[in-house]
């Protein structure tokens, strides 16, 4: 397919490199997949914090895109595709979501919830990094669905 | 306790829906019945094409939206008898609902009379909406 610029794009929309948050989903994919065979309640709490900068200050803020930035963009070679980075800034506020109810599964002592919680978002993830899967354009619009009249 | 059941599991399950998820996006998927209900201009806000026209709903949380819109914008330049309408779905839920549309972007086929042939969710390639166009006639 043809390389599509952002031309159409207003100059409101904060535009983040498009390898950024593939990278940052690959760390991610490693560490979940990390707390979910050593049920690490201690990993979770450090991912946790990585979606909640994600979420809440942007994709482009978290250490995993500072480590791309300083580390792998210098290295990569094309031409830079850009994304809006609200569709990451999305998937990172629904994995907080579900690392805070694993969190939450691992201090109540229920380790079903934790495994179950892990796995939701390890999902997610490893979907993102290897398929390039776009979590809000698959639930967002069902969620607005379900819950808007 | 280590267990790696769980995460076998999940990479399993990943990668299959992850191989059915990259062949499923933007292929064309032809209705059965042509029953679907009539669109016009006081709807998707542009004149009907006088063959085909596409409806693309796009989301906010959305990053194949914008791609998906710059290639057809492009590509009904070449084609006078197609034209094509872009909708925010979060601000037309209703039609949303009534067109059963459940991602994005997800770009609808009408053909002249303005009812839905067929759809196609995630960014079709150049091929694919040369393929579904030509099959409308």
């Amino acid at each position: 397919m043809a390389v599509l610029n952002q031309s159409s794009v207003t100059p409101k929309t904060n535009l983040i490199d498009a390898r950024g948050p593939r990278f940052s989903a690959a760390i991610t994919t490693l560490v979940l997949a990390t707390a979910l065979v050593t049920e690490s309640a201690t990993l979770i709490a450090i991912q946790l914090a990585v979606f909640a900068i994600g979420a809440f200050a942007g994709p482009a803020k978290t250490p995993y895109a500072f480590v791309f930035k300083k580390f792998v963009k210098p290295r990569l070679k094309g031409e830079v595709v850009t994304e809006d980075a609200r569709p990451p800034q999305f998937a990172q506020s629904v994995g907080l979501i579900f690392a805070v109810v694993a969190l939450a599964g691992s201090l109540l002592s229920i380790p079903a919830l934790f495994t179950v919680a892990v796995s939701f978002a390890l999902f997610a993830a490893f979907l993102n990094a290897a398929f390039n899967f776009c979590l809000g354009c698959e639930i967002y619009l069902l969620g607005l669905r379900a819950v808007k009249k | 306790m280590n267990s790696w059941t769980p995460l076998l599991v999940v990479l399993v399950l990943g990668i299959a829906f992850g191989i059915w998820y990259t062949r499923s996006r933007g292929e064309f998927r032809r209705k059965k019945t042509v029953n679907g209900p009539k669109l016009d201009a006081s709807i998707i806000g542009v004149e009907l094409g006088s063959r085909v026209t596409m409806v693309q709903f796009s989301s906010a949380f959305c990053s194949p939206c914008r791609a998906t819109k710059a290639l057809l914008e492009d590509m009904v330049t070449k084609m006078p008898d197609v034209r094509y309408a872009h909708i925010d779905a979060e601000s037309h839920l209703e039609l949303v609902r009534q067109l059963d549309i459940r991602s994005t972007p997800t770009t609808l086929f009408l053909n002249a009379a303005g009812v839905e042939v067929g759809r196609a969710m995630g960014t079709p390639k150049r091929s694919q909406v040369i393929a579904a166009v030509e099959a409308i006639r």
